[in-house]
């Protein structure tokens, strides 16, 4: 059985077929992450906008890294200053505990 | 030093009356023609909750000020207030060079959007119905393992 042919839609982007080839178990594979403001080419990360900014402030408060969320280096960092300004205005908690 | 743009956001206690409230608005608005500066746009936000307690309030009135004008008077605004209680908090950010970066890559994504559309033989706006709709594209790339493992 040759591998890499039964593979549906083959759109493009062969990432690592080794990696496929050796059999590594499946649940080693996560979604690509990618970054949401450059996905959805969202210029503005403004500290008045909620709903944008709340995703990435989970329950107890922090920010989420750059790590779990994907987003880019660029949008990180304005995305920080818009949580930071946000919360001097009591719009986001600094700590919920 | 003009060409400044400024925003002030300050949150009143519920309980403020209308009277109150417009007399604040008032003072600042003083402040800010003394001073040459122009009150661009104002915005009642209404009660809000507070993310966390301030002077013992979980609830407060938003009011943002958009203020063109120098450094010396928003100076000045945040002294004022700073001394008056009626004012539990606030805050003044400058907006303008953030907004003409905003801008820049904004016209620029279109503009570059545009010329490659026109190289490709389109037209250089999107026309209605082309393209994958909005929210779909997540699920395109994860399946790259269906049919290869058994």
């Amino acid at each position: 059985m040759a591998f890499g042919q039964g593979r549906s839609g083959g759109r493009g982007r062969d990432r690592k077929p080794s990696d496929k080839e050796k059999g590594q178990r499946r649940t080693l594979f996560r979604r690509r992450k990618v970054c949401k403001f450059c996905a959805d080419k969202i210029d503005d990360i403004n500290y008045k906008d909620v709903k944008l900014i709340g995703p990435f402030v989970p329950e107890r408060g922090k920010i989420l890294p750059r790590r779990i969320s994907g987003t880019c280096a660029m949008h990180q960092r304005k995305l920080q200053t818009a949580i930071k300004r946000a919360r001097q205005i009591a719009l986001i908690p600094y700590v919920t505990d | 030093m003009a060409d400044r743009q400024y925003e002030l956001v300050y949150i009143l206690p519920p309980d403020v009356t209308e009277q109150q409230a417009a007399e604040l608005h008032e003072q600042i608005e003083q402040v800010v023609s003394r001073m040459h500066g122009r009150l661009e746009k104002t915005e009642n936000w209404g009660r809000k909750r507070l993310a966390y307690e301030i002077a013992r309030q979980k609830e407060g009135v938003y009011v943002l000020e958009v203020i063109d004008g120098s450094g010396d008077l928003m100076k000045e605004l945040d002294r004022r207030l700073r001394v008056m209680d009626i004012v539990i908090r606030h805050m003044v950010v400058r907006v303008d060079r953030e907004k003409s970066v905003v801008e820049r890559t904004r016209t620029r994504r279109s503009a570059e959007s545009a010329r490659r559309r026109v190289r490709r033989g389109l037209p250089p706006q999107r026309q209605p119905g082309e393209g994958r709709p909005a929210g779909d594209h997540e699920e395109m790339d994860d399946d790259r393992f269906e049919g290869t493992e058994a």
